[in-house]
């Protein structure tokens, strides 16, 4: 019994610690990236490998996602004769809650991984201790720049996945299943509001800080070894997707 | 002059460093030897602060690091240069671009003067006209040389080299140690060598320190070293399973 609750303290000191690490990590990294010099080239390199290497799986999955929710919810809405609603229903759930966080899965998926593969795989190989051995702070030079570029992107291409996504329920809707355009548009119109916007680009800068904090760390914290870029990598988009999930719901319940 | 003094290192419950006393002197190259896993590497990142110690201190021209904050951690950091034992070129950029990063980064230099510097230091380690390669382009001494280049090319006044021939061919092995010292001729720098590539590595050095049981059980200049009568060097010098070292 005692060994029992001796390992479920040392198990909680474990996370808890783990947790504190985390967060001195990420405050280092917003310290750091306050402090010249600039990085705008790498921030900006960073931006293109998350925003537009990310941009295709975006919309491919944007597309196919307003599809699908313009087929199911065409047929809920039949059942009611609500079909003219197709549009707000559509908008509504993609602008809130799908969109943000399934644009946050790909990035995630895409880009995320590659982060923590390659400042995992720099970790290994002991590139970040020649950054700290040529006097340069790896935090200031690898993370900062990718922390502010997930900022950056990812509201605009949870953006650009609600747009498609409308479009794709409008192919569906209107083109295939008979919705009348001005009712898809209209109802649209009428139930989104600027709340619902905002709310959605909230989310999804507050998913970009969480992607790019959290495969920077297992990055960064990848243990020596051969396996250790790959634990590392997998660790990072389950925290990730848990991660996102878990604060998805926060933020739902205070902006509702 | 850098001076470690009573350094003790514990990772999780495995002592590694259990009271290092070591003066490495001044413009002299200084090999440290032993065995696989006795703390090699260990020893040679507690003196650019790479890794910070449980107890004891380094002094660098009397400071010591241990304490420094950040600021002033990163000035002693620029007296260093160091190759590290697989080269740790930044695979993202050209070996011209790596061996240009530092200049980069912490001087105020032209581009023109910087290119100077780099295309001299690809030069003075034979990859002329290979700057243009990523890292995983070239070969592992290759990958050394151009290390070597980026370690020198700030012109460091210590220069710590971990395992410089490890995974080279001998011929290769030679050629790397040989160009050490030719740098060491030309730049004059103090050298911290840490291999465990005997007798070949004693050419290059002015003094020899072996780590065994986490302390520095011998140290002395190349000579006296290898007229040492330490059990624990005679076996290591030759080589033998049976002695005090405990080899498996």
């Amino acid at each position: 019994m005692l060994s029992l609750l001796a390992w479920i303290g040392r198990s909680t000191l474990q996370q808890l610690s783990g947790m504190g690490r985390m967060f001195l990590f990420l405050i280092s990294a917003f310290a750091w990236a306050f402090r010249p010099p600039a990085r705008i080239r790498l921030i900006v390199h960073h931006v293109r490998s998350i925003g537009v290497d990310s941009l295709s799986v975006v919309l491919l999955s944007g597309v196919f996602t307003g599809m699908v929710m313009g087929l199911q919810g065409y047929y809920s809405l039949r059942k009611f004769n609500a079909e003219s609603f197709l549009g707000s229903a559509v908008a509504l759930g993609l602008l809130r809650e799908l969109g943000p966080v399934l644009s946050a899965f790909m990035v995630t998926g895409r880009t995320g991984s590659a982060m923590a593969a390659e400042i995992g795989s720099m970790k290994v190989t002991e590139q970040i201790d020649a950054l700290y051995s040529m006097a340069i702070n790896p935090i200031q030079y690898l993370v900062s720049p990718r922390i502010i570029a997930g900022l950056i992107c990812m509201p605009l291409l949870t953006a650009i996945f609600d747009v498609v996504g409308i479009y794709g329920a409008y192919v569906i809707g209107v083109g295939l299943l008979g919705v009348s355009s001005g009712s898809y548009f209209a109802g649209m119109e009428s139930s989104v509001v600027f709340q619902d916007v905002w709310s959605g680009l909230l989310k999804s800068i507050s998913f970009g800080l969480i992607i790019t904090w959290v495969c920077c760390y297992k990055g960064f914290t990848a243990p020596p070894m051969a396996t250790g870029v790959g634990q590392a990598t997998t660790e990072s988009v389950v925290l990730c997707f848990v991660l996102i999930l878990v604060w998805d719901y926060f933020m739902t319940s205070v902006m509702l | 002059m850098i001076k470690v003094v009573n350094l003790h290192k514990t990772f999780g419950n495995q002592g590694v460093l259990k009271g290092i006393h070591l003066e490495l002197e001044t413009g002299k190259i200084t090999t440290i030897i032993g065995g696989s896993g006795s703390g090699k590497t260990v020893l040679l990142k507690h003196l650019n602060a790479l890794l910070l110690p449980d107890r004891g201190s380094v002094l660098i021209d009397g400071k010591d690091i241990t304490k420094l904050g950040e600021r002033e951690l990163n000035e002693v950091r620029q007296k260093f240069g160091v190759l590290f034992q697989g080269a740790a070129l930044l695979d993202s950029m050209t070996i011209y671009d790596n061996v240009a990063f530092p200049l980069r980064k912490k001087t105020k230099m032209t581009e023109n003067e910087i290119q100077e510097r780099a295309e001299e230091r690809l030069e003075q380690v034979g990859l002329t006209g290979m700057g243009y390669k990523y890292p995983a382009e070239v070969s592992g001494g290759m990958k050394k040389r151009a290390g070597l280049a980026r370690a020198l090319v700030m012109q460091p006044e210590i220069v710590l080299f971990d395992e410089p021939t490890t995974g080279l061919d001998p011929l290769l092995g030679k050629s790397i140690h040989n160009l050490i010292g030719k740098m060491h001729a030309t730049f004059g720098f103090t050298g911290v060598i840490v291999s465990h590539d005997i007798p070949e590595v004693f050419q290059i050095s002015d003094r020899v320190a072996m780590l065994a049981n986490g302390i520095i059980e011998e140290v002395g200049t190349t000579k006296e070293f290898l007229a040492s009568k330490n059990p624990v060097v005679r076996q290591f010098l030759q080589g033998d399973a049976e002695g005090p070292l405990a080899v498996l």
